[in-house]
């Protein structure tokens, strides 16, 4: 009884902060400061089309470099929590067996489900897409061929290897931009080529495909771990 | 009525009403699973917002590419949305998957310690 | 004009949707409709990052919020299930 009453009393008062915020609220009609400036010369400076992944990489990139490094720090932490004890790990699940319909289709939908992912992050920079996107499509990928054959064993050194040398990579491609062009991250020590192509925009197509490779990586080795935590009693 | 509501205001609506239901289902549920529904659809209430706050009338998506050219006659600057929200929530949302799913590796742990999963039973650390 | 009746009609359609599964995840007692719920949410939520004209949220929510998510709350509840069995 306190208890609901102590509930209601905290949403009531968030009720009434979000009113007083609604009333005040008007909606902008232009861009103004920083976004007026990543509008107008954005294009120019940094020849992306898509201005997200401007953003993201150029103007932000040190924030991106964050974010990859928390995602490292989770992937890193599940895999020392599940980490299966010796006896488990000669188990092999038991399962009712998988159907006819799902081993067929993942072998004709897999090699697409990969094509599509290179392709989201490798034109992160002209259509919607980018390396985050890229990286989940990959690993649903992986998540496929787990599915179709639960005891399958992914490769764990060719996932460790990936994800080490693209954050490495990463890190040496942002130093390079310190010697070669302005600053920490910047993408024009590779010159920027026509508005539009494929290989414009500098240095952003490779620090995207890093990015993407590093997510799927990271992303596919903790359902690895989630699959594998099935075998422990 | 229609010149009053936009969908900036509809989804600035959506994204608050979100985060009063999600708050309310984290404090009120016992079951360490609901607790971690509840923050998942919390996550996406505060992204909505955020989005909804960069949000402007009439314009499009901030890629340039031929349409937008044509249209707004190589000036940009007046004929897209905010970029910057976007891509904060970008990093938002997968930052919120890698903490969703490293609150179910501490519920898997925590299940098999003591084969329960309601909060109240876990009271090793209470005074 | 009438591009922007339809947008506003289907964004409150949506939303009502969405704020309804969300009550339905937190209410309903079992837990593999909860989890789903959510994941229907994330869904609408996506479709609602389109409207606003932000396609490459959309994407990254569609990805990970409404598949990968939902696949993680899976195996942790097959586990559960397996022990009360």
């Amino acid at each position: 009884m306190i208890k609901n009453s102590l509930i209601a009393l905290v949403l009531a008062s968030f009720v009434f902060m979000f009113f007083h915020l609604y009333m005040s609220y008007e909606p902008k009609t232009e861009l103004s400061g920083i976004a007026a400036h990543y509008a107008e010369k954005g294009a120019a400076e940094v020849g992306a089309a898509n201005l997200v992944t401007a953003v993201v990489v150029t103007y932000r990139g040190f924030d991106t470099i964050g974010e990859v490094t928390i995602l490292f720090l989770t992937a890193s932490i599940i895999s020392f929590f599940l980490k299966l004890s010796k006896e488990d790990e000669d188990k092999v699940i038991v399962h009712r067996g998988t159907s006819e319909l799902l081993i067929t289709a993942s072998q004709i939908l897999i090699p697409i489900i990969f094509l599509f992912g290179a392709y989201v992050f490798m034109n992160g920079h002209l259509t919607p897409g980018g390396g985050f996107q890229g990286g989940a499509i990959i690993a649903s990928g992986v998540v496929l061929s787990i599915l179709a054959n639960p005891n399958r064993e992914i490769n764990h050194n060719v996932i460790i290897w990936v994800e080490s040398i693209s954050g490495v990579l990463f890190v040496i491609l942002g130093i390079l931009g310190i010697f070669l062009a302005g600053g920490f991250l910047d993408n024009r020590f590779i010159s920027l080529g026509e508005f539009g192509d494929l290989f414009s925009a500098g240095a952003i197509p490779i620090i995207y495909s890093l990015i993407g490779l590093k997510v799927g990586a990271e992303i596919s080795n903790i359902l690895d771990k989630y699959q594998k935590s099935q075998k422990e009693s | 009525m229609m010149e009053y509501l936009n969908l900036g205001k509809i989804s600035l609506i959506i994204g608050f009403v979100l985060i009063l239901v999600g708050f309310w289902g984290l404090l009120s549920q016992k079951n360490i699973i609901k607790i971690i529904v509840s923050f998942t659809i919390l996550q996406t209430g505060i992204n909505i917002l955020i989005v909804a706050l960069g949000w402007i009338k009439g314009r499009t998506a901030p890629i340039i590419d031929n349409s937008v050219e044509q249209a707004a006659n190589h000036n940009v600057l007046n004929s897209i949305v905010d970029p910057v929200p976007q891509a904060l929530v970008l990093t938002a949302i997968v930052i919120s998957f890698g903490i969703t799913a490293l609150l179910l590796a501490y519920a898997m742990k925590l299940f098999r310690a003591k084969r329960t999963l309601e909060i109240n039973k876990f009271n090793d650390l209470k005074w | 004009m009438n591009n922007e009746y339809i947008f506003i009609v289907l964004a409150i359609g949506i939303g009502l949707l969405a704020i309804v599964m969300a009550i339905i995840a937190i209410l309903n007692k079992k837990l593999s409709i909860a989890v789903i719920a959510a994941g229907v949410v994330s869904l609408f939520a996506s479709i609602l990052f389109l409207l606003m004209a932000a396609p490459d949220v959309a994407m990254t929510e569609a990805a990970i919020g409404s598949g990968l998510s939902t696949l993680i709350f899976f195996y942790v509840l097959n586990k559960i299930n397996k022990y009360n069995d």
